[in-house]
């Protein structure tokens, strides 16, 4: 892969993973235990969602700038092929309303449902705490847009991990019922944990650029702080376990085809408008 | 009336400092867990819009108030002591910045 | 002071424009009123998060999901900021919660209609929160003091509602012919209804002159009517949208609209419980709640095991 494309490749997984995990906090608007905490999360959301809309704007300035034989052979999405063939360029939209899963690069983690507060919580908590230690590690990047972008998502990072952290130590140590379901939803999403430290040809390319995280390093660092908590909550920590991986790669759970089809709805229903 | 749940979160006074210099001045209220949880909370409902660099929350029912029936014995004293207002004091128009 | 000079003093207050805060004495039927009136204004404020909420996983644009989370959001803390001034009046918003998922308490119609389409975010924030503004901005100035304070607040908000809701409306009006039918359609349904947001018309609205004295209502249901058909006619032109009405017609010597017949009798069976979407609604919140439940006691459990173990080493 030329770094161009692993760039491009790795801006995408960014921003994939905040339009997803960001798509799935806001199903819970209107919908939260209490006023006070509905409000919190589509705080949460919206940082998500905007994280995800700096990188996919600069997915697509990456995008636009490849040379036209090189443009073709990127997604699949036969919409994406007619823009491209129409000579005319891409933006933060066409990226997500366009590309149909296997060209989603975002982690299977941030594609599960819902369930509960318990699931909710236990699935921002694992990615809080990875996106802190990656996006600490991530402003030194030698790409100054997406230090600019890291730097900027850290301070709100921060604040996440703090609100996921606070909820599992709740949780976990308040009710006999909330701690059940706490062990219940670490339990179940651990095996989806490991993929965020797989280092592909994408993050071996980025690292060696300079542009970057070694995710290798960041797992203890993630592996002490979740501990940490999970102790805290006395919450027990899962055994080593066989864990799932693929989105990355583009191969999905049966999860993100259901929130394409309804993300993508109105640009697949009413092609080519604007909005 | 009676509180139909007893689980129910107790209340908090929200208190926002627009911006460095002034006085946290009353935002309004909110039902949190805890003193951590109500600052937080205070950050997420009362701040959505940048509108503070500094919060103070107090359990409600911790907050003592004066009896609006006993304001004329509180308030009305202060009427005629005008001599504690700057503008009692008259000041030749040459003196500037005072 | 008799309860008569209480009440003395009290009518003294309203008339000289003074505002009532929460520890001044008030009657009996001030404070039920109110309690009445702040309530169902923050159901509504909660209730109509659904309608819109059911877009939020399908809106066209990235820019369009963040505004239309960010939306939804502010209508949650537009609630809160109402339940709150509610319970400065001394009941508890579980109480009220209650009160809304058993039916006893109200809120306002509009949100049983159905969000059939995208052009309806563009509809509601357009027409929906166009009406609730100008029913909301007399209240900032309302006499009692939170509530007046609540609406503040909420009136600053609410503008941003207005006006993604008529940008929504005006882009699919420059768009594509299937784009103007998204919104003559929209338009078609929420018109309606919207006029029917002011309450029923004066003549049969018993509340209203006594609301009127204690400025918790400061313009009749006829005149905020009028005032919304006035504004809102103009606006449909700039869109080059259709009023529904085939009875609109302006009104040289009356400096006015005048506007046909609303319906209601539908109205009143939609306040009753017939709407397309009430139980649906009602259903939804009453979800939300019980299935938050265990989450609210863990928090509560939480706390309270913190507090003990402190104290417990305070006192080691």
């Amino acid at each position: 892969m030329s770094n161009k494309k692993s760039l491009l490749d790795y801006t995408l997984r960014l921003a994939d993973g905040g339009l997803i995990l960001g798509h799935r906090l806001g199903e819970w608007c209107g919908h939260g235990p209490v006023l006070e905490q509905d409000i919190a999360l589509t705080n949460t959301a919206l940082d998500h969602l905007g994280r995800a809309r700096s990188l996919y704007q600069y997915a697509a300035e990456q995008f636009n700038q490849l040379p036209a034989d090189q443009k073709t052979n990127v997604f699949t999405s036969v919409s994406i092929q007619n823009i491209i063939s129409s000579g005319a360029s891409i933006d933060e939209d066409d990226l997500a309303y366009l590309r149909d899963g296997w060209d989603f690069r975002n982690e299977l983690l941030l594609e599960q449902p819902n369930i509960d507060w318990a699931y909710t919580v236990a699935r921002s908590f694992f990615y809080d705490t990875f996106n802190y230690f990656f996006f600490t590690a991530l402003e030194k990047s030698k790409d100054a847009s997406i230090a600019a972008i890291a730097e900027k998502s850290l301070k709100e990072v921060t604040y996440h991990l703090r609100w996921s952290s606070e909820w599992v130590v709740r949780l976990g140590d308040g009710t006999d019922e909330s701690h059940a379901r706490m062990q219940k939803a670490v339990n179940e999403l651990w095996m989806y944990t490991g993929e965020m430290f797989i280092m592909n040809e994408t993050d071996t390319s980025m690292v060696g650029e300079g542009i970057g995280v070694d995710l290798a390093a960041i797992k203890p660092l993630w592996m002490a702080r979740v501990r940490a908590v999970l102790e805290e909550a006395a919450i027990d920590i899962p055994a080593d376990a066989w864990m799932q991986q693929g989105g990355r790669e583009g191969r999905h759970s049966e999860h993100l085809g259901y929130i394409l089809a309804e993300l993508q709805f109105m640009q697949r229903a009413y092609p080519g408008m604007e909005w | 009336m009676s509180n139909t749940n007893k689980s129910e979160w107790p209340l908090w006074e929200v208190f926002i400092r627009s911006k460095a210099g002034l006085d946290h001045k009353h935002a309004g209220s909110l039902h949190a867990a805890d003193a951590q949880m109500a600052i937080e909370n205070a950050r997420d409902v009362y701040t959505r819009r940048m509108e503070g660099v500094s919060i103070w929350v107090v359990e409600s029912s911790n907050i003592h108030a004066s009896d609006p029936d006993e304001a004329d014995s509180l308030y009305d004293p202060a009427n005629d002591k005008i001599y504690r207002h700057p503008t009692f004091y008259n000041l030749p128009d040459e003196v500037k910045y005072m | 002071m008799t309860v008569h000079s209480f009440q003395e003093h009290f009518d003294s207050l309203i008339d000289r424009e003074v505002t009532i805060e929460p520890k001044d004495w008030m009657p009996d039927d001030y404070r039920k009123t109110l309690i009445r009136q702040i309530s169902q204004h923050a159901h509504s404020e909660i209730v109509g998060m659904l309608p819109e909420g059911n877009w939020i996983t399908r809106a066209p644009s990235l820019r369009r999901k963040a505004v239309l989370l960010a939306k939804v959001q502010d209508e949650a803390g537009h609630g809160l900021y109402l339940y709150s001034a509610a319970e400065t009046l001394g009941v508890t918003r579980d109480t009220l919660y209650d009160q809304l998922h058993t039916g006893k308490a109200k809120y306002s119609s509009i949100f049983n209609y159905p969000t059939l389409t995208w052009a309806d975010m563009g509809a509601i924030g357009w027409l929906v929160d166009g009406a609730a503004i100008m029913n909301q901005v007399p209240l900032c100035r309302t006499s009692y003091g939170p509530y007046a304070r609540a609406m503040v607040r909420v009136c600053k908000e609410e503008s941003f509602h207005q006006r993604q809701g008529f940008e929504i409306m005006l882009t699919l009006s420059k768009g594509t012919d299937i784009q103007r039918k998204l919104a003559q359609d929209a338009f078609n349904r929420w018109w309606w209804p919207s006029l029917m947001m002011f309450g029923p018309p004066d003549a049969e609205s018993p509340h209203t002159e006594q609301s009127v004295r204690w400025r918790i209502k400061r313009l009749t249901n006829d005149e905020l009517r009028q005032k919304f058909v006035d504004v809102t006619v103009e606006q449909a032109k700039v869109l080059g949208l259709t009023v529904p009405d085939k009875d609109l017609k302006w009104n040289e010597e009356r400096g006015h609209f005048d506007f046909g017949a609303i319906n209601w009798e539908e109205f009143w069976n939609v306040v009753k419980g017939n709407g397309p979407c009430n139980k649906q609604r009602l259903e939804t919140r009453k979800k939300a709640w019980e299935d938050g439940k265990w989450v609210r006691d863990a928090a509560m459990a939480h706390a309270e095991k913190r507090k003990a173990r402190k104290a417990a080493a305070k006192a080691a």
